[in-house]
């Protein structure tokens, strides 16, 4: 029997259906999981089953009022201070150093870039030893003061995608500007900022979320400051070999209280984090 | 090869060509990078004679309040009525003398031997122990490298403030009044507006991260380890001595090195390429014609992207852990009678780099999907159904069409993929924290790269100097895979069309 090219494309298809879902399933099963254990009603941590018996809200609860060994929500509170400051500061730093590069010709422009490229070539935990000890000179260190300047200082360096942003801007808009007699200032916040509120928006979450997920430089600041861990170090903490028995449900909600948000988020801006990872990519 | 040769290669032909390119442009490169820093330094040399040339002639021709600012800064402008300019300068000459003499200048002193006078616990009038203190070789080195970028910034001023007095003198020669504060102002909103944009960035990373920089680049010369500890004990200037160590001298840093070494290549490689290949095909098979629910598949696999990778990494290291949910179900299903050490067998290391491996392709599948997905979408509809007219298969037009287009498109993002495997700190430190443990091998285990192990050697052993070494030595490696890369990738561009 000859199949008709149309039965073969269904067979096809079927199949991919087929491989897809079990592809999805074993990419969405782990997380499905920690949601469920967070909720699990189990007395022991390491059961036999896979599916809890009853089902419980307490390790939230747990979470947020035994404070003793781990304190979640003055970790949760550090993280959101930490956070807020260094979003205003980073991206203000960001979007001017971007625009910089992007609108202005000064003699300094190309030699800036490629010292900005180079620097991004050695490992960023290098710098971490000697900011470290600098901090400590100046009486910050494993302080979240410290860590506020620090992720401020930093993010500067990651201009390349509000770069290719403001790049795109038609030039035509500055020249127009300038014959109207404004001045290179006027135009950066009257014509082109208010363009540009995609990237603003995206440029604001994305230096919000950094502190949420670092879990390097935190660890290498704060080393044991416990009081100014934040989120990230608590829940790193609540994994070690002797705890994790006793404290593994409540790393879970802790987890999924993290997650939550950030994955909102970060379905919302898919756009225009595609647009950064192949923005070095040659057009074809 | 001229053009018209390269297209009528087959795929495999054209791939062991771009191979052949890429090693035999290596040399090229490398002579070419030479030659540009050649040329840098030369360029260097002649503008420093310029500058001295410059520097006499003006002192030369230039009227009293040039002639003046030589020694005194701001001095041409206090005499153009520039007052609050004037100040600024004479301030900032006051400020750098005070500077000098108060602080910097005793550190820059002890800069070359970075401290002589070792504490020590000596007894007091009374015959008491006192502890006595003696040089902080850190903080010499530390406010020593301060102090030297704080002198180049003061000769950047110095030749400003000559510069601003020939100019205001030339000015004034023209008949014309020299700029008032309020106009200087002015430019830095208008024509100078780069230097107000890139002020205050420009400061904060030339603090945390040039100085810093330069801080761990020079105590990669020194002997800045667990015996040599400030405040009481001093380190010294060892020049080359720690990577003669780590190459070649100390047997357990070199097999230490070579080992994680060879283990950082082997999985940069891996991880890439396995995540890279996998990825385009689930992405391919998403973006099938004629497929429903494509969203809901590619949101799953998204979901995975969205979540903060040290909750995920985590998270997997207790799956994966000896009582872990895995285990759990492999025995519930009867596979296994003892758990699995996933991560953590010691006699079998293969095991604890293969699950890695593993774990990163699940996590690094959905990166590529959705840096593909676009791509894939933008190659031209009419490219296949010529091809389906001319009777080429799924598979032909996969390997004819398809993937030569997306290799072309994306190969400065595989590059920065592998640099950035080189660097994966959080796979490794979360998933297996460097494990299984090895007792051949120096503060590191198995699974370590080189950036864990640098972690390792300054957190749990205070090895700053090796730390450093190290991460001189990964710059190295991936500032010249970037070099090589990119310049070919440019000789690629100019052929023109993809392939």
């Amino acid at each position: 029997m000859i199949k008709s090219y149309k039965a073969r494309r269904t067979v096809a298809n079927t199949l991919i259906y087929v491989i897809l879902t079990i592809l999805s399933i074993i990419w969405i099963l782990p997380l499905v999981w920690i949601v469920m254990t967070s909720f699990s009603g189990e007395e022991a941590t390491f059961i036999d089953h896979v599916i809890p018996t009853s089902w419980t809200f307490d390790h939230y609860i747990d979470l947020f009022t035994n404070t003793k060994v781990f304190d979640y929500p003055r970790a949760f509170l550090n993280t959101l201070i930490i956070s807020i400051f260094s979003c205003i500061i980073s991206t203000f730093s960001v979007l001017m150093v971007s625009y910089a590069f992007s609108r202005l010709r000064f003699k300094a422009r190309k030699p800036f870039m490629n010292v900005a490229m180079i620097l991004g070539m050695f490992p960023g935990f290098m710098t971490m030893i000697a900011i470290y000890y600098i901090l400590k000179v100046v009486g910050l260190s494993q302080n979240i003061v410290g860590l506020i300047i620090v992720y401020s200082a930093g993010a500067a360096l990651n201009y390349f995608i509000s770069k290719g942003f403001f790049d795109t801007v038609p030039k035509a808009l500055d020249e127009a500007a300038t014959i109207d007699g404004a001045t290179k200032n006027q135009i950066f916040w009257k014509i082109i900022l208010p363009m540009s509120k995609p990237i603003v928006v995206y440029t604001v979450l994305t230096t919000f979320i950094a502190p949420w997920t670092d879990f390097i430089l935190a660890k290498m600041l704060l080393r044991d400051a416990t009081d100014q861990y934040t989120v990230a170090l608590v829940l790193w903490n609540m994994t070690d070999k002797e705890k994790v028995d006793t404290f593994f449900y409540n790393f879970c909600a802790g987890a999924v209280i993290v997650a939550v948000p950030i994955t909102a988020l970060f379905l919302k801006m898919q756009k225009f984090y595609v647009e950064g990872i192949t923005g070095g990519a040659v057009k074809g | 090869m001229n053009y018209i040769d390269y297209v009528q290669l087959n795929p495999f032909q054209k791939f062991v060509y771009k191979l052949k390119s890429f090693f035999m442009a290596i040399p090229g490169a490398l002579a070419g990078f030479f030659k540009a820093v050649g040329k840098a330094i030369v360029a260097f040399f002649v503008g420093i004679g310029n500058f001295f040339k410059d520097y006499a002639n003006n002192f030369a021709v230039g009227g009293l309040a040039t002639k003046l600012s030589y020694v005194i800064m701001g001095a041409g402008c206090f005499l153009n009525r520039q007052i609050i300019k004037g100040v600024l300068f004479l301030a900032m000459e006051v400020g750098f003398i005070a500077y000098m003499v108060g602080f910097g200048g005793g550190y820059l002193s002890q800069f070359g031997t970075l401290g002589t006078k070792e504490a020590y616990t000596g007894l007091d009038d009374f015959g008491m122990p006192v502890k006595v203190e003696g040089d902080n070789s850190m903080l010499i080195l530390l406010f020593g490298t301060l102090t030297l970028v704080i002198i180049v910034l003061f000769i950047y001023l110095y030749i400003l403030n000559i510069k601003v007095a020939v100019n205001n003198e030339k000015t004034v020669k023209a008949g014309n009044r020299p700029n008032t504060i309020l106009q200087d102002l002015k430019l830095l909103l208008d024509e100078k507006f780069h230097v107000t944009m890139l002020a205050v960035p420009t400061t904060l990373i030339s603090c945390f991260t040039i100085l810093p920089l330069i801080f761990m680049i020079l105590i990669a010369f020194t002997n800045f380890d667990h015996d040599h500890q400030p405040p009481n004990q001093l380190f010294k200037w060892v020049g080359f001595g720690n990577f003669g160590d780590i190459f070649i001298s100390n047997q357990l840093y070199a097999q230490t090195f070579g080992k994680i070494l060879g283990w950082t290549l082997i999985w940069a490689v891996v991880a890439t390429f396995s995540c890279y290949i996998l990825g385009v095909i689930v992405a391919l098979m998403i973006n099938k014609k004629g497929l429903k629910c494509k969203s809901i598949f590619r949101t799953c696999f998204v979901m995975a992207v969205a979540v903060p990778q040290f909750v995920t990494l985590l998270l997997m290291a207790q799956m994966l852990s000896q009582s872990g949910v895995v285990n759990v179900i492999l025995h519930n299903l009867g596979w296994v009678d003892q758990p699995i050490k996933f991560l953590t067998d010691t006699s079998n290391p293969t095991m604890a780099k293969i699950t890695i491996i593993i774990v990163n392709i699940w996590i690094g599948i959905p990166y590529t999907i959705l840096s593909t997905t676009g791509i894939l979408m933008n190659i031209p509809e009419d490219l296949y159904e010529s091809a389906r007219i001319d009777g080429a298969s799924p598979f032909v037009q996969f390997m004819k069409i398809t993937l030569p287009y997306l290799i072309f498109v994306t190969t400065p993002q595989l590059i920065s993929t592998f640099v950035g495997n080189i660097n994966n700190f959080n796979v490794i430190f979360l998933l297996s924290g460097g494990g299984p443990s090895n007792v051949h091998m120096y503060q590191a285990g198995e699974t370590d790269l080189l950036v864990t192990w640098l972690y390792k050697l300054t957190m749990n052993n205070n090895d700053n100097n090796l730390a450093a070494a190290i991460g001189i030595i990964v710059f190295i490696i991936c500032g010249t895979l970037s070099l090589i890369t990119f310049n070919n990738t440019k000789s690629v561009k100019d052929e023109g069309a993809f392939g």
